[in-house]
């Protein structure tokens, strides 16, 4: 009897064997991506706004760990918390209460930052709409394989996101950016998030297929932010992007957690507000994405089987007399600055120019004025 | 009464002509001043465009050696036949597909040349005959009893445009030519299938027009691989020394490019430009830590690690790009003292014969072991030149699978000749261009109806002179590059595809097309109604007024009437 069952044990191990094999092999064609890219934009400015810059700089950090290269990452901020002058610890963003974690630091890549972040250069990023003087650190070179994880957050309404306080985005636009990106096939797979009050409004008018589309909370529902700091002053974080960081401290490159678990993150318990999620567009079953599908960048690997059997000796390459000299010239930087020349300048001479219409009109008043009040006779001692 | 008679007509005539001049001349300047300029554009020949029609056609010329016809079949030769194949995709796209064959016998020198002891040897002496154009095959058929082939293989695949076809035994027996045809047909078709274009290539080159194609899982693996079709390339090469107090690395990579991957790309030249640089880091880690394999006693790398080698090091790669094109990155990783050697094994457990893996539209990595350089007594550091041959060999293997040269597995019979010096056969290069030109097409075509369904629907965007260039010169160059392909020309029709492609793009792409003028209609009617309604209300008023007057004047008469 025992033999038996070791008898069985033994045969299901090789079988089971075969079938992780076959899953391995399947698990290169289901996602059907071969890179990733990630789209983070922080909308707000201002220093009561520290939150919108954390919960960005938090993801984006993420991000990276996961995997995601910065030249994969287009990173848009205001970038005025750091070394704002009511921050009390300059140079730091902390995301966590009593100074934990300090999400800034000099690795960080921000691609668009200050008065760059519009909603024109937004849609112009996601779009590939950008003038042909663009380095390649701003654009969004994705194509028909990647897999794109886009993250906004900021002060929204039902239907609209604003841009740092002075123009918005809305729902429709953003649609038909996407649709845009479809038409020319710039993404294989779409993973929308949104941190806003109302935000489920933004993803409401989607109809592009292969979008998934996170929101903080549903349309009249304020999102609310998580802890304030007593010695910085402000709020640091949102709890949607507080627990949703939470849940990704647990995410390595190599887990297998799938979407249903992220939908599941900050119930209204934790959240106040309801987060809601949006999969009809998507062509996969959730519960078949996995979590680094988008937020990490886990290559597909092949082995080289064959070589090209390659003989012959190297050909060293010749230098012709010509161009041999040009080779030889060394480099050396521009001048610098010549600190020392300015600071020790004498002012330059100006040339004299009459007084212009403003000191003109001055002086008229004044005389007028003055004639005014102590009558015409006096012009006389004038002229 | 006559002065109330005549203010009221002055009133009358004032109120018609404000009428009158606010709807001849307002309204139409108002409405040239607020329309947006929109250049022509060919819209009925994109959307003509838009069903696509691709035919494709090659020439193939079947060539039967002595020995394999009869001689009343000979008389019948030379003879021509057409083969059409229709292959709908979708609703929107079709494809046909054409072979012109040309039945003749061999000539004298032909038949010296295939009396050459070697199937190399007889495909060296063959093309130094005749040069077959772009696109075209030679099939020579030999008799079965000749020993060109080994035993177990039907067909022998050259490096040039030329295969040779075993014949069957009963294809001789007497029969009309029509039979002998009938019994040469398939497996002319499966060398076709092999050398020149199929439908499973062809098909997953459209892609971007028929997007949920279920293909084969093969098909899917090589879409995923190979980088889309590109206007040029940037290939980097890189020496990754993460131990240089061990090893002091010297390898000539401007030689090993000249003289082994240059022939491939200038080759490549009709297809894309390809620009390349190289470098060298140091101190670069992989970032897995491999697993010492006491049986093999080596360090090991599994399948499973390989997924993760390549992210850290790809943030230490610069990039010397200044265009937005595509980046092949080929490294060359040699251990450190430490971990040497250092081998890779697949999912099996099975050692990977080049110690070297590649990553679908990235690149490729091999690793280099150079413990077996170290002499009795190594004196670190120690200096070892890099046999670039043998590297080159992996990365040239790595390069033709990532750009779509490499066929996938011959079916069984087929023996294809090893790489030539240059790397590519030339009807691999003849795939290529097929494969490259109808996928150009199709992604020029839909830019271009896309573009054009865009600008319709939004009425808000400024199309600018240049952008209406732009597209009449893609929907021209569109037009004659299917024209081509029907027609046979490959060259031709790879160059009017590619100047298709960049024109579609570059209209498609154009900042100036950006529509920030979302308004919807509530916030128009908010715009216009401050400034023409206090203008518009006494004009109606007055007009009403009029009409009213009128009509009881009207009415008067009447009652006067009666």
């Amino acid at each position: 009897m025992k033999i038996l069952t070791l008898l069985s044990f033994f045969a299901t191990h090789p079988l089971t064997n075969s079938i992780n094999l076959e899953e391995q092999t399947a698990q290169f064609f289901s996602s059907g991506h071969t890179n990733n890219w990630a789209v983070l934009v922080c909308t707000s400015r201002f220093w009561f706004n520290y939150r919108h810059v954390a919960n960005t700089l938090s993801v984006y950090r993420s991000v990276k760990r996961l995997g995601i290269p910065d030249s994969h990452i287009v990173l848009m901020l205001a970038d005025d918390m750091a070394c704002n002058h009511r921050n009390p610890k300059p140079a730091t963003v902390f995301s966590h209460k009593n100074m934990e974690l300090n999400v800034y630091g000099d690795d960080v890549e921000v691609d668009y930052r200050g008065y760059e972040v519009t909603v024109e250069n937004f849609l112009r990023v996601l779009t590939g709409r950008l003038p042909p003087s663009t380095p390649r650190s701003k654009r969004l070179l994705s194509d028909d394989r990647s897999n794109i994880l886009i993250y906004l957050t900021g002060h929204g309404g039902n239907g609209f996101l604003k841009f740092q306080d002075s123009e918005e985005i809305s729902n429709v636009e953003l649609a038909d950016a996407f649709e845009q990106m479809w038409q020319k096939r710039r993404y294989n797979e779409l993973l929308f998030i949104i941190d806003t009050c109302q935000g489920a409004s933004m993803y409401e008018r989607f109809y592009s297929p292969n979008l998934m589309a996170l929101a903080s909370s549903q349309v009249g529902e304020d999102s609310l932010s998580h802890q304030p700091d007593l010695a910085i002053g402000v709020h640091l974080m949102d709890r949607y992007t507080f627990y949703l960081l939470e849940f990704l401290e647990d995410i390595h490159p190599a887990s297998k957690s799938n979407m249903n678990d992220l939908f599941k993150v900050c119930p209204k318990s934790q959240c106040v507000s309801t987060p809601g999620h949006r999969t009809d567009l998507f062509l996969r079953d959730p519960g078949s994405v996995l979590i680094t599908d988008f937020f990490g960048s886990v290559r597909k690997i092949e082995i080289t089987m064959e070589a090209v059997n390659l003989t012959g000796p190297v050909q060293a390459v010749e230098e012709s007399p010509v161009t041999g000299e040009a080779n030889k010239e060394l480099y050396s930087y521009v001048d610098q600055l010549p600190v020392s020349e300015i600071i020790h300048q004498k002012p330059k001479q100006r040339d004299w120019h009459p007084p212009d219409g403003f000191i003109l009109g001055l002086w008229s008043l004044i005389l007028l004025v003055f004639f005014k009040t102590y009558g015409m006779k006096h012009l006389k001692h004038i002229f | 009464m006559a002065t109330t008679e005549v203010e009221r007509r002055r009133g009358q005539l004032a109120a018609l002509s404000i009428a009158v001049v606010v709807v001849v001349v307002g309204v139409p300047l108002w409405w040239r001043t607020t329309e947006t300029y929109r250049a022509w554009l060919p819209v009925s020949q994109i959307l003509e465009l838009a069903k696509l029609q691709l035919h494709l056609s090659a020439d193939v010329e079947v060539v039967f050696a002595r020995g394999t016809v009869t001689p009343e079949q000979q008389k019948k030769f030379p003879l021509t036949q057409t083969q059409d194949e229709e292959h709908p995709v979708d609703e929107e796209t079709a494809l046909r597909y054409r072979y012109e064959t040309r039945y003749r016998t061999a000539t004298v020198m032909e038949e010296d040349a295939l009396n050459k002891p070697t199937a190399a040897e007889a495909d060296l002496s063959l093309h130094t005959l005749s040069e077959s154009p772009c696109g075209s095959l030679v099939v020579y058929v030999i008799p079965e009893s000749s020993s060109l082939l080994p035993e177990d293989v039907n067909v022998y695949v050259g490096q040039r445009r030329t295969a040779l076809l075993r014949g069957d035994a009963q294809m001789r027996a007497g029969k009309t030519l029509e039979q002998l045809l009938a019994q040469v047909q398939p497996g002319i078709k499966r060398v076709l299938q092999v050398m020149s274009f199929n439908h499973a290539d062809i098909t997953a080159a459209l892609s971007d027009r028929v997007r949920f194609n279920p293909g084969s899982k093969e098909s899917i693996a090589d879409s995923m691989r190979a980088f889309k079709s590109s206007p040029g390339y940037e290939i980097t090469f890189s020496l990754l020394n993460p131990d240089p107090k061990s090893h002091r690395l010297h390898w000539d990579i401007e030689g090993a490019v000249q003289t082994f991957i240059q022939p491939l790309l200038k080759k490549l030249s009709p297809v894309s430009n390809f620009s390349i640089d190289s470098q060298t880091l140091y101190y670069a880690m992989l970032g897995v830590n491999p697993r010492f394999d006491t049986g093999l006693s080596a360090f090991t790398l599994n399948a499973d690690s390989l997924a993760h080698v390549i992210n850290p090091v790809e943030a230490r790669l610069g990039s010397n790009a200044a265009s937005s094109n595509p980046v092949l990155n080929f490294l060359l990783y040699v251990p450190d003292a430490h971990h040497s050697p250092l081998l890779i094994q697949d999912h099996k457990k099975q050692e990977a014969p080049s110690n070297a893996f590649h990553s679908p539209r990235w690149g490729g990595i091999m690793v280099y072991n150079v413990d077996s350089f170290y002499g009795p007594e190594p004196e670190f550091p120690v200096d070892i030149d890099i046999n670039m041959a043998k590297v080159m060999g992996v990365f040239l293997a790595q390069l033709r699978l990532l750009l779509g040269v490499q066929s996938s597995t011959p079916p069984p019979g087929f023996l294809i000749a090893p790489c030539s010096r240059t790397g590519l056969a030339d009807w691999e290069l003849d795939r290529l261009m097929w494969s490259r030109s109808v996928e150009n097409v199709a992604t020029a075509t839909t830019t271009i109806t896309s573009l054009a369904q865009l600008l319709d629907q939004i009425g808000n965007i400024v199309i600018n002179d240049n952008i209406a260039q732009q597209v009449s010169s893609a929907v021209t160059s569109l037009q004659l590059a299917v024209a081509e392909l029907e027609a046979g020309n490959l060259g031709f029709a790879l160059q009017y595809s590619k100047e298709a492609i960049l024109a579609s793009e570059k209209a498609f792409f154009d900042p100036s097309l950006l529509h920030l003028l979302y308004f919807p209609d509530d916030q128009k009617f908010a715009i216009y109604i401050p400034l023409f309604l206090p203008m518009c209300v006494p004009i109606l008023l007055s007009l009403l007024k009029i009409l009213s007057e009128l009509r009881q004047k009207y009415k008067e008469k009447q009652a006067k009437k009666d």
